[in-house]
Formats: C-alpha cells, sequence, structure tokens
C-alpha cells in the first residue's frame, strides 16, 4: 500500500493490507497474556502482595499488543495524529482513575469513623 | 531522490501545507479514533467509580466470593476470538471478498452474542442471589460499569447487523467500506475495555 498523503487512519497496516499476520501474532500474544493473568490472580507461587502489581504489568502489556496489532498503532511519522491523540487519551485516563483513587483514599482517611459521627449526633 | 519524486512517493519531504486535504478515509478513521479515545475516558470514570466503591459492601457479599473465574475466562476468550475474526472479516472486505467477509464478521457476531449471553446469565445468577445493584454500593458500581461495557457490545451487534445488511444491498461501496472498517475499531476498543474489566473487575477481586 502506498503512504498516504496525510498520513493513514487508524486500524490500516501500511506495510501489509492484505496479510492476516499481524492479527495472528496478536491473537497469539493476547492469549498469551491472558492465560498468564488468570494463572496470575490464583497461583501461590508469586508474593502474594505482589500479584495486583504482576496482574496490572501484564494487562497494561496486553492493552499494548491490542494497539500495536489490532489498531496498527505506532509511532511511525505518518501516524504522529493518531499517536498524539493516543498519549492524550492515556494521560487523562489515568488523570481520572488515579486522581479519584488519590483524593477519595484521602477523604476516606480525614473522615471520622461513622459509628463515632452517629454518636456526637444523639 | 529530487523534491519532485518525493512529493509523489511519499509525505515525508512535503511541508504540511502543500499535501493538500487528507482523503476521506483518513479523517474519517482519525475522527472515529477520536470517539473511541473519548468513549473510553467515558469507561475510566465508570472503573475510577468502582475502584472507589469496591469496599463498600454494606454487608453483602464480596466480589471475590460472587465472581466465578472459569466463567470470566469464557467471556475473555470469546471476546479476543471476536476481535481477530473481526480483523479478517475487515481484511476480506479490503479486498473485497465478499464471502470471506460475511463468513468472519458472521463468526464475529457469534462470539459476541456467546459473549452477551455469558455475561447476562452472570447478571441474573447474581440478582436472583440477591447481589442485585441496589444492594450496595460496590454492585451498583459493578453492574455500570460491567453493564455499560455489555451495552457496547449489544451496539455494536446491531451495528454489524446493520453493516451486513448495507454489504448486501449497496455492495462494497466506499461509503459502506468505511464503516464498516470503523465498526472493526469499534469492536478492537471493547476488547481493550474488557482487558481492564477482567484485571480491575474479576481477578482484582478482594
Amino acid at each position: 500500500m502506498q503512504v498516504e498523503a496525510q498520513g493513514h487512519p487508524p486500524g490500516v497496516d501500511p506495510h501489509e493490507q492484505h496479510g492476516a499476520s499481524t492479527y495472528l501474532i496478536g491473537l497469539g500474544c493476547a492469549l498469551v497474556l491472558t492465560v498468564a493473568s488468570f494463572w496470575a490472580s490464583s497461583t501461590s507461587l508469586v508474593y502474594a502482595p505482589g500479584v495486583p502489581v504482576l496482574l496490572a504489568a501484564l494487562a497494561i502489556a496486553q492493552m499494548g499488543v491490542h494497539v500495536a496489532f489490532f489498531f496498527h498503532i505506532s509511532s511511525a511519522p505518518d501516524q504522529a495524529n493518531n499517536f498524539l491523540a493516543l498519549a492524550f487519551g492515556v494521560f487523562v485516563t489515568g488523570l481520572i482513575v488515579f486522581g479519584s483513587i488519590m483524593i477519595m483514599a484521602h477523604l476516606n482517611h480525614n473522615m471520622m469513623p461513622m459509628d463515632e459521627l452517629m454518636k456526637m449526633q444523639r | 531522490m529530487s523534491t519532485g519524486e518525493q512529493a509523489l512517493h511519499g509525505s515525508a519531504g512535503v511541508p504540511l501545507a502543500l499535501r493538500g486535504p487528507a482523503p476521506l478515509k483518513v479523517v474519517a478513521g482519525f475522527g472515529f479514533w477520536l470517539f473511541l479515545l473519548s468513549d473510553i475516558i467515558v469507561f475510566a470514570a465508570l472503573f475510577a467509580a468502582y475502584a472507589v466503591l469496591s469496599d463498600s459492601t454494606a454487608g453483602g457479599l464480596s466480589g471475590a466470593a460472587l465472581f466465578e473465574k472459569p466463567r470470566v475466562l469464557l467471556e475473555t476468550l470469546c471476546l479476543l476470538a471476536s476481535s481477530a475474526t473481526c480483523g479478517f472479516g475487515t481484511l476480506a472486505m479490503f479486498r473485497t471478498d465478499a464471502r470471506a467477509m460475511y463468513f468472519w464478521m458472521g463468526i464475529t457476531f457469534l462470539l459476541g452474542v456467546c459473549f452477551l449471553s455469558i455475561e447476562g446469565r452472570e447478571f441474573a445468577s447474581m440478582v436472583a442471589a440477591g447481589a442485585g445493584p441496589s444492594h450496595s454500593a460496590f454492585l451498583s458500581a459493578f453492574f455500570t460499569l460491567v453493564g455499560t461495557h455489555g451495552l457496547h457490545v449489544s451496539m455494536g451487534l446491531i451495528w454489524l447487523i446493520v453493516m451486513l445488511l448495507q454489504v448486501t444491498t449497496l455492495g462494497f461501496d466506499p461509503m459502506v467500506t468505511r464503516r464498516l472498517y470503523c465498526f472493526g475499531l469499534f469492536w478492537h476498543a471493547l476488547d481493550i475495555v474488557w482487558i481492564g474489566v477482567f484485571t480491575i473487575v474479576y481477578l482484582g477481586a478482594r
């Protein structure tokens, strides 16, 4: 496929439009990572407090596999628009999720326990 | 390579102002990509709500007691396989191979229906066990997050039927291919959201 004059849209592999190999590679990697996630959640081989970190790493890796092999997003020059939009989306997602968790954890921490609050109101 | 040759063969050496308008396919693809990213931000808000409320079980059962992992693994495999078959269907569409396109998109549709029926059965059994969305903040957040994803999958299936009917009636018209290609992007995005759901909601349940 010829390089488009204005970059190319997500989801289209510029080098191999008629082959299924990127989808097969993506499917294989995603399957391995999925099975690894389910294994990690129920194994006793991994130090228990480290399991959430391992699960997060596996999930982020699998999201990366999907973006690279199913969406065909890369940091190539003709994909600058797609890549910058993705970076902004990831940034806002991180702000919302981690910001909410942090704020709510602080609020919980500073809040009087509910039963003492009830006692004061009597 | 001279500047003229570069202008003919690639975008690298040509200033942005001289490149002319982008083709419709690029504009539509990029616009739909922006829509998908904003849809993922909607899910980010629901994930944040779930993460904050997941311990507020109001004395009811927690996630670890309610969720069944084998069922979730089956749902995950359905959705993952349907993402790949959807990719094969999109490739068949690009080479205007109608039979292969119907075949792969049909499998995509069936796998989506499998996913929804497993999820529907899970919701029904939870509601029957008294763990409906009105029981606790944790269950409200759970049903909102997972239900919104399920609603997206249902909408995607309706969209897929409409697109297959459009291919049948209009053929591989540029407008129809563009829409079917956007459907493929939508379907891959739902799979990415599901990775977050099964990791945070089901595998991270305490």
